[in-house]
C-alpha cells in the first residue's frame, strides 16, 4: 500500500448491476482486503427479470437477478433499492439530455452515485466503487463526463473506479492507503478483452451479457412508445409503474389519438395482461381463440369500438373468416358484445403501430 | 418467534425480493416469512437473496399460478 495500514477494514459499497464491470471492480477490491457490500439501484426500467418473467416462449431460461447471482458470486451482501419514485425526475428533466434513445445516461449515473454516497453516510461506510471503464458507453463514461459524474453527485474523491483508476486523478481511498493504487486497473475503450481476461483470471466461469445493455431506456422500440405514451397525454411526461410496465409487453396498436390497445403476443404476455384487467377497459374474442387486449384511452363512440373490435379480430384465430365475436368489458365490469369482419393485414395501417 | 406474511402477487423481478428485504427489515431473528408471489423467478431470487445476506430459506410449493415462499429471519 502508499502508506501505512489503516487501523481499521476500509468499507466500500459496489453499484452492482449484474454485469461483468460491476463484478470485477467489486472482486478488484475485495482482493485488497476491503469489506465490500453492493447496492442495485431498482428504476423499473432495469431489462432484469421483467420480460424473462412474463413471455411464456422464454419459460426455459434460467430466471435470475444478475444483480443477486453476481453477489453471491462475490460472497458479499447486496441491497436492492427501489428509487422509482425519484427516478421520474431523472427521466423526465435530465440535465444532461438523452442519450440514442430515452436513455439519461449521464443523469442516472449521476443519481445513483448520489443514492450511493447517502447509504454510505447513513451506513458508515467509507467510499464507492463503480464498474466504469472510461470510453466503454457514449454518454457516460467518457473522459470529459466522468468528473461530472463524480462532482454533481457529491461524491467527489470518494467514488473510486477500479477498473480505470490509473487514467483518472487519484481518489481519497488511494491517497489515504485504504487500497493500492498500483492494484488497480486502467483499462480503457469499447474493447471486453482486458475485462475478459481479468474474469478469466479471478476463475469467473460465467457473467451476464445483456444484449443492447441492462435499460429498457437504451432501446429504441421502447422508448418510442414511451414518448408516444406521453404524447397522448397532452404531453404530461409522467407515467405510473403500471405504464412502464406494460410498455414491456405486447403489440401496440394506436388508431385513434385518444386510445391505444395492447394486444398480447402469446400465452405469457395475455395472461399477464389479464392481472390488469379491472385497471383497463378490455377486450376478446368469444367465438374463437385469440389475445387477451387491453384498452388504454377512451372509445368515444360505436366507430371507436368497432374499430378495436375488428383490430381484436384481425390478432384472433379466425382472421380470415367472415366474423369474429368480441366482448369488451368497461371498467365497471359491464360487457358488450359485437359481431365483426376482422380487418386485413394491410388495414392495421403502419402509422398506427407505436 | 412471530410468522407474518407478505403478498407479493403481481409483483415482477425484483419487486418481490425489495419487499421481502423491506419487511425482513422489521422482523427479529428466528421470526418467518410466508411470501407468496407469481413471479416464477422468485423461486431463484428469494433463495439467493437468503443466503448471500444470512437469512434461511426454509421451502416453498405452488398453488396454482402462486408460488409460497418460507424465510426465517437470520443474523443478516
Amino acid at each position: 500500500m502508499s502508506k501505512s495500514l489503516v487501523s481499521k477494514q476500509p468499507k466500500a459499497v459496489a453499484l452492482i448491476s449484474g454485469g461483468l464491470d460491476s463484478l470485477l471492480a467489486a472482486k478488484v477490491l475485495l482482493e485488497q482486503g476491503v469489506h465490500v457490500e453492493g447496492i442495485n439501484f431498482y428504476t423499473g426500467f432495469c431489462v432484469e427479470g421483467h420480460t424473462h418473467a412474463i413471455r411464456a416462449k422464454d419459460k426455459k431460461k434460467v430466471k435470475r437477478n444478475n444483480a443477486l447471482w453476481s453477489a453471491e458470486q462475490l460472497g458479499i451482501k447486496l441491497h436492492i433499492v427501489d428509487v422509482i419514485e425519484e427516478y421520474k425526475d431523472v427521466l423526465i428533466n435530465p440535465k444532461h439530455g438523452y442519450g440514442a434513445n430515452m436513455n439519461p445516461c449521464l443523469d442516472c449515473k449521476g443519481f445513483m452515485v448520489k443514492k450511493a454516497l447517502e447509504w454510505i453516510k447513513e451506513n458508515d461506510f467509507d467510499f464507492i466503487i463503480t464498474g466504469e471503464v472510461m470510453g466503454q458507453r457514449p454518454m457516460s463514461q467518457r473522459k470529459d463526463t466522468m468528473p461530472i459524474i463524480a462532482r454533481e453527485s457529491g461524491a467527489n474523491d470518494l467514488l473510486l473506479r477500479p477498473l480505470c483508476a490509473k487514467n483518472l486523478p487519484e481518489t481519497k481511498p488511494e491517497i489515504e492507503g485504504w487500497v493500492d493504487r498500483d492494484k488497480l486497473y486502467g483499462f480503457s475503450g469499447r474493447s471486453r478483452k482486458p475485462q475478459i481476461a481479468l474474469a478469466e483470471a479471478f476463475g469467473f466461469e460465467e457473467w451476464a451479457q445483456p444484449a443492447g445493455g441492462c435499460c429498457f431506456l437504451t432501446d429504441k422500440a421502447y422508448s418510442t412508445k414511451l414518448v408516444d405514451l406521453w404524447q397522448s397525454r397532452n404531453d404530461q411526461r409522467d407515467y405510473e409503474m403500471d405504464d412502464i410496465m406494460l410498455l414491456k409487453v405486447g403489440r401496440h396498436i394506436r388508431p385513434r389519438k385518444h386510445f391505444k390497445l395492447i394486444i398480447g403476443r402469446e400465452d405469457g404476455e395475455n395472461k399477464y395482461m389479464e392481472g390488469y384487467r379491472k385497471q383497463y377497459a378490455h377486450l376478446h374474442a368469444t367465438s374463437c381463440v385469440g389475445p387477451s387486449v387491453l384498452i388504454d384511452g377512451v372509445l368515444k363512440d360505436e366507430d371507436d369500438f368497432k374499430l378495436a373490435a375488428q383490430i381484436t379480430a384481425r390478432f384472433s384465430k379466425d382472421r380470415t373468416k367472415d366474423s369474429v365475436t368480441i366482448e369488451m368489458t368497461d371498467l365497471n365490469g359491464v360487457s358488450k358484445a359485437i359481431d365483426v369482419k376482422p380487418l386485413g393485414s394491410h388495414e392495421i395501417q403502419e402509422a398506427w403501430q407505436v | 418467534m412471530s410468522h407474518y406474511q407478505l403478498d407479493a402477487r403481481r409483483m415482477l423481478c425484483p419487486m418481490p425480493v425489495i419487499r421481502t428485504q423491506n419487511k425482513v427489515k422489521t422482523l427479529h431473528v428466528g421470526d418467518t416469512l410466508e411470501i407468496t408471489c407469481t413471479d416464477p423467478g422468485a423461486i431463484n431470487d428469494i433463495p439467493a437473496w437468503c443466503r448471500i445476506n444470512a437469512h434461511k430459506f426454509i421451502d416453498y410449493r405452488q398453488d396454482g399460478d402462486e408460488i409460497i415462499l418460507n424465510v426465517e429471519v437470520g443474523e443478516g
